[in-house]
């Protein structure tokens, strides 16, 4: 939602600073889960900035861990996407005259591959992360156990075969969202 | 120039640069609406820098563009924009069908409508590949569909750098038709070509490019029969000119 509408500006604009703006992304596509996990606890516990708001522990901080995690990543990887077509490409789409916004459209899907492919690393990557939704989540039963959680407390309590069960699930459920994906790709071809 | 209508374009004292060279220096140089201007050079000559200043995708470094003797301001506003289409020495293809690329510019223009793809790719022996993803295409079948791209919407400048170039005597009178059929609807057009006779068939005047400066101009059976600068008659010899 965040990563794709910034990766195609920096992508297709050129302003001062954009080569700053592309070195944060790329060390942000680094980042480690648990840091980002800590920080978000810190400004969401009752201390930090944003403790008022209620969300530590809650499937909304984990949402925001995810979305920090995966937004250089997709970020990043949907600039390289956009920066893969042909800039020729570009002109001769605004000589048939196309607006601004439907030349960069234009791209966009002209760049779908390597778009797909930021979605499903950027999928893939929140989906196995533990870390973080650990941190910012609990944990809780019923409220913020997800299958990566879960696995780590069936695996502590010596219920292994649960959590290979679970680990079957979790890779079932990347096997369907990408092959999803890839569908929805094959589509606009 | 005499008292008339403004020309559809007018360059007044045009620069262009790319770092510390020159590319392109043209003091004057008008083309009436309606006309088929030509312009000839070796490569290099800066003759698709022109069409890409005239095209607005590039303002000049120095100097004016007038079109309609009016400065043509840059960004270029949409509307004058959408008057003017380029068929580029180097077309490219969207990645989809045939018919999608030819509708490309009607659909950015809200038209939803297929019809004006099927007479266009006909006129171009294309028709049979409607459906066909363009970048399957051969770089003739390529040069023809950007050409259909091109005239689907109807533009009233038509900006054509080497449309006809690669392509078998077959095709290139198919192409050569369609202009002329531009022509008659009153298109004006403006068209690069290295190729002289291509020039010396479609032309109304001609101009001969040299390191980015006008050699000569003038209408297009003098400039070929008659020409005034030992240049334009070693280029057109096939002298090697520089």
């Amino acid at each position: 939602m965040f990563g794709v509408p910034v990766g195609a500006a920096v992508g297709l604009t050129r302003f001062p600073g954009r080569r700053l703006v592309t070195l944060v992304l790329y060390t942000g596509m680094g980042l480690p889960p648990v840091v980002v996990g800590l920080v978000v606890y810190m400004l969401l516990s009752r201390g930090g900035p944003f403790g008022s708001m209620n969300w530590l522990f809650t499937p909304s901080a984990m949402v925001v861990a995810q979305t920090i995690i995966a937004f250089p990543l997709v970020a990043a990887l949907t600039m390289s996407a956009v920066e893969g077509v042909d800039p020729e490409l570009r002109l001769q789409v605004r000589a048939l005259g196309a607006t601004r916004w439907q030349t960069g459209w234009t791209i966009l899907r002209e760049a779908r591959i390597g778009l797909t492919a930021a979605i499903v690393a950027a999928f893939g990557g929140i989906i196995s992360e533990v870390g973080a939704v650990m941190l910012v989540g609990g944990n809780i039963e019923g409220q913020t156990r997800v299958l990566t959680t879960a696995i780590v407390l069936s695996t502590r309590q010596g219920e292994f075969a649960l959590a290979m069960a679970l680990g079957i699930v979790l890779l079932l459920l990347a096997l369907g969202a990408n092959a999803a994906l890839l569908q929805l790709q094959g589509r606009t071809r | 120039m005499s008292a008339g209508p403004p020309p559809a374009f007018e360059l007044v004292d045009v620069r262009h640069r790319y770092g510390a060279r020159t590319v392109l220096s043209i003091p004057r140089l008008w083309i009436p609406h309606g006309e088929t201007f030509g312009i000839v050079g070796p490569s290099g000559a800066g003759k698709s820098t022109l069409l890409r200043i005239l095209q607005g995708l590039e303002p000049p470094s120095e100097g004016a563009i007038l079109v309609d003797g009016a400065p043509m301001p840059h960004p270029v506003p949409l509307a004058l924009a959408r008057r003017i289409t380029t068929v580029f020495q180097r077309p490219l293809m969207l990645d989809r069908s045939v018919r999608d690329n030819v509708l490309f510019g009607l659909r950015v223009r809200g038209r939803k409508d297929r019809a004006p793809a099927g007479p266009l790719l006909e006129r171009l022996g294309l028709d049979h590949l409607a459906s066909t993803r363009a970048r399957q295409l051969s770089g003739g079948e390529i040069q023809r569909v950007a050409l259909a791209r091109a005239m689907a919407i109807e533009p009233e400048v038509l900006l054509l750098d080497e449309p006809a170039a690669n392509l078998d005597p077959a095709n290139v009178a198919r192409v050569e038709a369609f202009i002329r059929d531009a022509q008659s609807r009153g298109t004006t057009i403006v068209l690069v070509t290295h190729n002289t006779h291509e020039a010396r068939r479609l032309a109304h005047r001609t101009l001969l490019l040299i390191e980015g400066a006008v050699v000569e101009t003038g209408p297009t059976a003098a400039f070929f029969e008659s020409p005034t600068e030992p240049r334009t008659r070693a280029f057109l010899a096939g002298e090697l000119v520089y």
